[in-house]
């Protein structure tokens, strides 16, 4: 079991992963099934109207693993639950209240793709003989002889693209890691897996967050804080305009996100957008919607792929959230290891906390956390 | 896949012994009846379960109206818990037991029930001097295990049985991993009630019997028909019953053929093998370093410097059934709380592994597994070391 060929295959028991070990298992890999326990669904269940019982269709619910295991066995692959919990909640759901209740709004799913998905994953699949990971994410990866690096694209079904949430990965990673569903589509996906015989074939996607139950991410908080014996800090203060006209108090900067118009609490005659939280003065500033825009974006925590580092000016499309189609930026390095960016025309709502990925044609260059 | 396997998880679940599966195989369909029943079927039912009852009494030292029948460890840890306890009454257990035994204190801790968890010595031994200590004038109920599911060790019974009459509790003990392993006798130890499992001892899953010594005012948790002289409503699992009473038979006869001085040989000989390699170290030892009284077949090591889940699947795909932790919840594996109890340090007890040998263990599968760890431990530590401490 020591062999090169063999694959650890990531299974969350939908229906992209069950199939990425439908397709290799059936290639003749020698495949491996794990499933990163992350989350306890249970745990915070029925508190702050979190709802009692999971919804189907959800990381790490039992009823995942429960249909990740049959899987497994209706391939006739080794399947294991690797638990993964504590350094789950340490270096995702934690940074996440982190940065929820400084006022940034912040992506876990891109914090658990550095931390646990690749990194913990590839440490505990050559801990068990595979040289390799396997996912189901929508990307591609290859190698590129000319400049000796390994490039991550946007894969086929542009629709699926989950190279926004891949950014931070290492050309380590890259070069020990298969996606091979980078160049199906969906409905491709679920005719393969359909035809492997896989039962969940039909299974909706997962769109959530995994440790959110229900979405509601102040519940989340709440429930939580509560849990850890902690309070959720005072920072409450005042509803501003961009010219500094105070328009009301607000209880909580941890209840907003750049760009939100509903929920502000105050009468306006024009619709009002969250422009800015300021988490040292608690003051909220609100304006028009053509007040969110803006020309230029800082970055940090940078990660590169298809260049070595970023030296000069660059050329690129920049994406700013996961469903934002990325606009036309002129990327250059900024103080201490940032990134500066200057758009083209000026983008709507670039969150802090949120990634921006640049991407040159297909290709991934890089990425890092809006400042 | 290697083609043949070594399983050395017998502390998680035992194969039926063919014997066994003899016996029970007339009950499946030729004598199927229903023991409650008038008829000659029925008839046939009940005389198999009276066997089978004159048998577990024997294994139990007891008299046979004291056995018992019902589905196994959890239903025995919970009628003795659920059938004795009312709010304010007062239970003494330890922080190594089981889970049918922790989780059910702890629900009747939110009823009102008071309850003490005594904490074992480093060694993994529960001091009876800590028991007594624990004593309250309302302490109605103590509850401890015979053999620890995970280290193997046997505990005080006798002693503690003492302190329970002089203080007029109850004493129930929970002898699931201790069944089979060691003899057992319940006037000796002087318990009012005693929990064992079929499936921990090569009889089916979904058996066990229960000894109530009689007068002990015991509820029965299922309520119906007058089954078990009303003790445990629901019809008899006669098949089950009867092999029960079968591998106990034949774990009467091991007991005193030596079949577990050559198991304690084997578990010695592959711990020996396991402890020459630098950074390991055996879990449950006093004070000298030497190990206290176990279970023959059990065995619990540390591994510095690795994850002992890593571990578990890399053995598991060479061809070596082992555990670490206890198996539970989903198949994942949390820090074994019988270790941390003992005082442990997390990162030890994430990486120690527990093997558990089948009393039909051979030194070919000793040394099959005295082959395959030191290689995957090396793997494992030239992997990533440090990474591989903090995965989990």
């Amino acid at each position: 079991m020591q062999s090169k060929n063999t694959i650890a295959v990531a299974m969350s028991g939908g229906v992209d992963s069950s199939t990425v070990a439908a397709i290799l298992a059936r290639e003749g890999d020698h495949v491996v099934g794990l499933t990163l326990q992350l989350w306890d669904q249970t745990r915070l269940a029925g508190k702050h109207g979190i709802p009692e019982a999971p919804k189907a269709g959800r990381c790490c619910s039992l009823d995942d693993v429960y249909d990740a295991r049959r899987v497994a066995m209706h391939l006739g692959i080794p399947y294991y639950v690797v638990k993964q919990e504590e350094r789950f909640e340490q270096d995702v759901v934690r940074p996440f209240v982190r940065e929820y209740l400084a006022g940034r709004t912040p992506i876990p799913c891109s914090l658990c793709n550095n931390h646990l998905k690749f990194d913990q994953l590839l440490k505990t699949a050559r801990s068990i003989g595979a040289s390799r990971i396997a996912t189901g994410h929508y990307a591609i990866n290859e190698y590129d002889e000319r400049r000796g690096r390994w490039i991550l694209k946007r894969p086929a079904d542009l629709a699926k693209d989950q190279t926004y949430f891949l950014f931070g990965l290492t050309q380590e990673q890259l070069a020990h890691t298969l996606f091979p569903l980078g160049r199906l589509t969906k409905p491709e996906v679920r005719e393969q897996a359909r035809q492997h015989g896989l039962a969940l074939a039909e299974k909706p996607d997962s769109q959530e967050i995994c440790f959110i139950p229900g979405g509601d991410y102040k519940q989340f908080l709440t429930a939580y804080l509560e849990e850890q014996g902690e309070t959720m800090p005072e920072t409450a203060g005042e509803l501003v305009t961009s010219s500094g006209e105070v328009l009301g108090r607000h209880e909580s900067i941890s209840g907003f996100t750049v760009g939100q118009r509903k929920g502000l609490g105050v009468a306006s005659p024009s619709p009002l957008y969250v422009l800015q939280i300021d988490p040292a003065t608690n003051r909220v500033t609100v304006g028009a919607d053509a007040e969110l825009a803006t020309q230029t974006l800082r970055a940090r925590d940078l990660n590169w792929i298809s260049i070595p580092t970023l030296t000069g000016p660059m050329r690129v499309k920049i994406k700013i959230r996961h469903r934002h189609e990325p606009a036309w930026a002129t990327l250059e390095p900024g103080a201490d290891g940032e990134a500066v960016a200057t758009f083209d025309e000026p983008q709507r709502a670039v969150t802090p906390g949120q990634s921006a990925v640049f991407y040159e044609g297909d290709e991934v260059v890089g990425g890092g956390w809006i400042i | 896949m290697p083609h043949t396997r070594v399983y050395m998880d017998a502390n998680a679940t035992t194969p039926l012994l063919p014997d066994v599966v003899e016996a029970m195989h007339p009950y499946w369909m030729e004598h199927f009846g229903n023991a409650s029943s008038v008829h000659m079927e029925g008839q046939r039912a009940r005389t198999a379960i009276d066997r089978a009852r004159e048998t577990i009494a024997a294994f139990f030292n007891c008299h046979d109206a004291e056995v018992v029948f019902n589905s196994g460890g959890t239903e025995g840890d919970n009628t003795a818990l659920f059938g004795l306890l009312r709010p304010a009454d007062h239970l003494i257990t330890t922080a190594i037991e089981h889970s049918a035994v922790l989780q059910t204190a702890r629900v009747l801790a939110e009823r009102g029930v008071e309850v003490t968890a005594v904490d074992p010595l480093p060694s993994g031994l529960i001091d009876p001097a800590e028991i007594r200590r624990a004593l309250r004038p309302n302490t109605r109920l103590i509850s401890v295990m015979l053999a620890n599911n995970e280290t193997g060790v046997l505990q005080p019974v006798e002693e503690i049985g003492r302190i329970a009459a002089e203080a007029g509790a109850f004493f129930h003990i929970d002898a699931v991993q201790g069944a089979g392993k060691v003899r057992i006798d319940v006037r000796r130890i002087g318990c009012h009630l005693l929990s064992i499992s079929g499936h921990k001892m090569h009889a089916p899953k979904g058996v066990g019997a229960q000894f109530v010594r009689r007068g002990t005012p015991v509820n029965s948790l299922l309520v119906g028909g007058s089954h078990e002289r009303r003790r445990r409503a629901g019809t008899e699992n006669v098949a089950g019953i009867v092999g029960l009473a079968k591998a106990a038979e034949l774990a009467m006869h091991s007991l005193e053929d030596g079949t577990m001085d050559r198991v304690a040989g084997l578990r010695d000989r592959l711990e020996w093998g396991i402890l020459g390699l630098p950074g390991t170290g055996l879990n449950g030892v006093d004070e000298a370093g030497k190990p206290v009284p176990r279970a023959a077949n059990t065995t619990n090591i540390w591994f510095d410097q690795l994850e002992g889940e890593a571990l578990v699947i890399a053995l598991d795909l060479k061809g070596v059934a082992v555990s670490g932790g206890s198996a539970c919840h989903s198949g994942a594996t949390e820090p074994s709380h019988v270790l941390l109890a003992m005082g442990l340090e997390k990162k030890l007890a994430r990486s120690s592994l527990r093997f558990s040998l089948l009393k039909t263990a051979t030194d070919a599968d000793v040394d099959r597994v005295l082959r395959v760890v030191p290689e995957a431990v090396e793997h494992l530590r030239a992997i990533a070391p440090v990474a591989a401490g903090t995965l989990g």
